[in-house]
């Protein structure tokens, strides 16, 4: 948490469709000017929890404050926050500039002043001027993302919400526009609170993560915070490609793996951790050749690899082949593993590498 | 490629041509045959379109058009809150109440003309009953103007209603949670949005109910007894009574422009196309 004032509080916040609570009792408090990221897997409650900030569904429980007032029952359209939806929701049937001036023309500003106000957004999205007259159908899928994107900056929010309005772009528009997202939120200094379900999208952009499971706020942290130090599997999982093993603590400070019949070295153990577990990084785990050269050792064999770019990953068996345990490794390309596929390897990696998690 | 699918679809072809083209170029062919001549190849004239002007047909002319834009006027007013709620608010009621409008098109026309008939006629359903019960002497509104008017709006309603409701069904709820987002009241975004957004399939029920009503000619007859004559009763007269098929193909052509120029019109006025964002 940084020591910006705090704008946006839930206390207790829920919403349950009859028995079944979508968003269940949520506290959690977003600074201004933060960029604060929701994940979470689909029907996990993020849409219904953003739909609640911004005033499109009633809470069933708890409050939302808003610079310590409770704005529970302010309807959206009086509240001072502005929703980029997924499908961007622009209007088909008015150009470029129509669809920024559209909070501007409501608020009953003067036309002229409309169309200052939304050539400046422009520039600041970098849309050129000339798109101005042009229909928003006309427009491609990054264009469209900056005119929504200006449009609700027109509205000039306290709050910006984006309702993962980058889900249905290919992965190099996507990559652009998280960048120039950043960029924007720290150009315009306002407060933007994104929902996705892509964590690699929550790492690139985000002052703070909260990562959702079935309408529970799981774990709310830096990105830093998130990757070394998930909550628990369901966390470390999320994050990406990991190596779970469940492991119980034994005497000495060690963990011990039933799996494999092996002691592991522990990292940091959580107070009062019996069992739990244990989760190595892909990056973390390196091929031995030499006894000692990691504190954790398994011999299997080296199954497949796949090519990602500038780094490779490798897919390790270990046990016998029915109800092998799989491994996956991953190394950069300059230091590719060097034998061929079928080898039998080992594979290894140092307490203080690996993370210990509850269920 | 081209001449085998040319050669599959000439049957098709040859079948619309005689069903549809057919019978256009004959009427538009009788229409310029001498006045009361039964055959086509006689010497072109204009003169079955003269009469229309230097007779009362022009009066009759009048009052299809004027019946059918007060019925899509009233229909246009009466059927936009219906398909707002069927599209949006009735939610579990909406099949229901679609099924209650979609009824009355499984009974001809003329039959649901009749029991407008019995009910409103003197001493039939409701007027008999009000004076039975209650010593109620009222007049019979059959065989009146705002009958046939009454008659048409209730004929034609299902042929506003279902474009209108799958028009505003098509406005994606997202689109007005925006507005609404952005600041408009309720209303503000039935303006900018709902209305411009849901006008393709306004347009289409206007027009559908407007090129059935001038064409209607049932209700001015059962229901209004002839208070109102149309311009479908005097091309029906000319064919059959009068026998004079070129004033009526004259009649029927110009009642084919007077509609094909008003639907050309409003869609080239309403490029459907623009407003549903797809140019």
């Amino acid at each position: 948490m940084t020591t910006r004032p705090v704008l946006l509080e839930l206390r207790g916040l829920g919403k349950s469709f009859g028995a079944l609570a979508a968003v269940d009792r949520i506290d959690l408090a977003i600074a201004e000017g933060e960029f604060f990221t929701i994940v979470g897997p689909s029907g996990s409650g993020k849409t219904t929890l953003l739909r609640m900030l911004a005033g499109m569904e009633q809470p069933t429980a708890g409050d939302i404050v808003l610079r310590g007032l409770r704005i529970n029952d302010v309807p959206a359209n009086r509240r001072p926050t502005c929703m980029v939806f997924q499908s961007l929701a622009l209007f088909p049937h008015r150009t470029v500039g129509e669809n920024i001036e559209f909070a501007l023309k409501i608020k009953g500003v003067a036309p002229a002043t409309r169309k200052i106000r939304a050539l400046e957004l422009m520039r600041l999205l970098r849309l050129p001027e000339d798109y101005y007259p042009k229909s928003v159908t006309k427009c491609s899928g990054g264009e469209r993302q900056r005119v929504a994107l200006a449009r609700a900056l027109a509205y000039d929010p306290e709050i910006l919400f984006f309702d993962e309005p980058l889900s249905a772009i290919d992965y190099k528009l996507r990559k652009t526009l998280e960048k120039e997202l950043k960029d924007i939120h720290r150009e315009t200094g306002k407060t933007f609170v994104y929902i996705t379900h892509s964590l690699e999208e929550a790492m690139v952009m985000s002052d703070r993560i909260g990562v959702m499971r079935a309408g529970v706020m799981v774990q709310v942290g830096t990105p830093n915070e998130i990757y070394t130090a998930p909550r628990d599997r369901f966390v470390s999982e999320f994050i990406g490609d990991v190596n779970i093993m469940p492991v119980r603590r034994v005497e000495g400070g060690r963990l011990r793996s039933d799996a494999f019949a092996t002691d592991f070295t522990a990292p940091r153990m959580p107070e009062g951790f019996a069992a739990g577990h244990l989760v190595v990084r892909p990056e973390s785990l390196r091929f031995v050749t030499r006894d000692g050269e990691a504190e954790n050792v398994l011999a299997g064999r080296l199954y497949n690899e796949y090519a990602l770019g500038s780094r490779i990953q490798y897919q390790v068996r270990v046990g016998a082949p029915e109800g092998a345990h799989v491994f996956i490794v991953e190394k950069l390309r300059q230091q590719a593993y060097a034998g061929a596929l079928d080898d039998e390897v080992r594979i290894g990696w140092d307490g203080r590498d690996s993370i210990l998690v509850g269920d | 490629m081209g001449s085998l699918g040319l050669r599959h679809a000439l049957p098709l072809l040859l079948f619309l041509l005689l069903g549809f083209a057919a019978p256009l170029l004959a009427v538009i062919g009788y229409s310029v045959m001498p006045e009361r001549t039964f055959g086509l190849w006689q010497a072109p004239t204009l003169e079955n379109y003269v009469n229309v002007f230097t007779s009362t047909s022009w009066i009759s002319f009048l009052t299809s058009l004027t019946f059918a834009g007060l019925t899509v006027v009233i229909l246009a007013f009466a059927c936009y809150p219906i398909a707002f709620g069927l599209a949006r608010t009735f939610g579990r009621w909406a099949p229901f109440l679609t099924l209650l409008f979609t009824i009355p098109l499984f009974v001809s026309e003329n039959v649901r003309m009749y029991g407008w008939v019995l009910f409103f006629i003197k001493n039939g359903l409701m007027l008999g009953t009000l004076k039975s019960l209650f010593g109620f002497e009222i007049e019979s509104w059959l065989f009146t103007r705002g009958m046939i008017l009454l008659g048409m709006v209730y004929v034609y309603l299902p042929f506003m209603l279902f474009p209108m409701t799958l028009g505003i069904a098509m406005v994606p709820k997202e689109t007005r949670d925006a507005a609404y987002d952005l600041g408009a009241s309720r209303f503000q975004v039935f303006r900018e949005v709902d209305l411009p957004l849901s006008m393709p399939g306004i347009v289409i029920g206007l027009l559908l109910s407007f090129v059935l009503a001038v064409g209607a000619i049932a209700e001015a007859k059962v229901l209004g007894g002839q208070r109102a004559i149309p311009i479908t009763h005097d091309i029906e007269i000319a064919f059959t009574y009068s026998q004079n098929w070129p004033l009526g193909a004259a009649l029927s052509v110009l009642l084919m422009l007077v509609v094909g120029v008003l639907v050309v019109g409003v869609l080239r006025r309403f490029d459907l196309d623009a407003i549903l964002g797809r140019r």
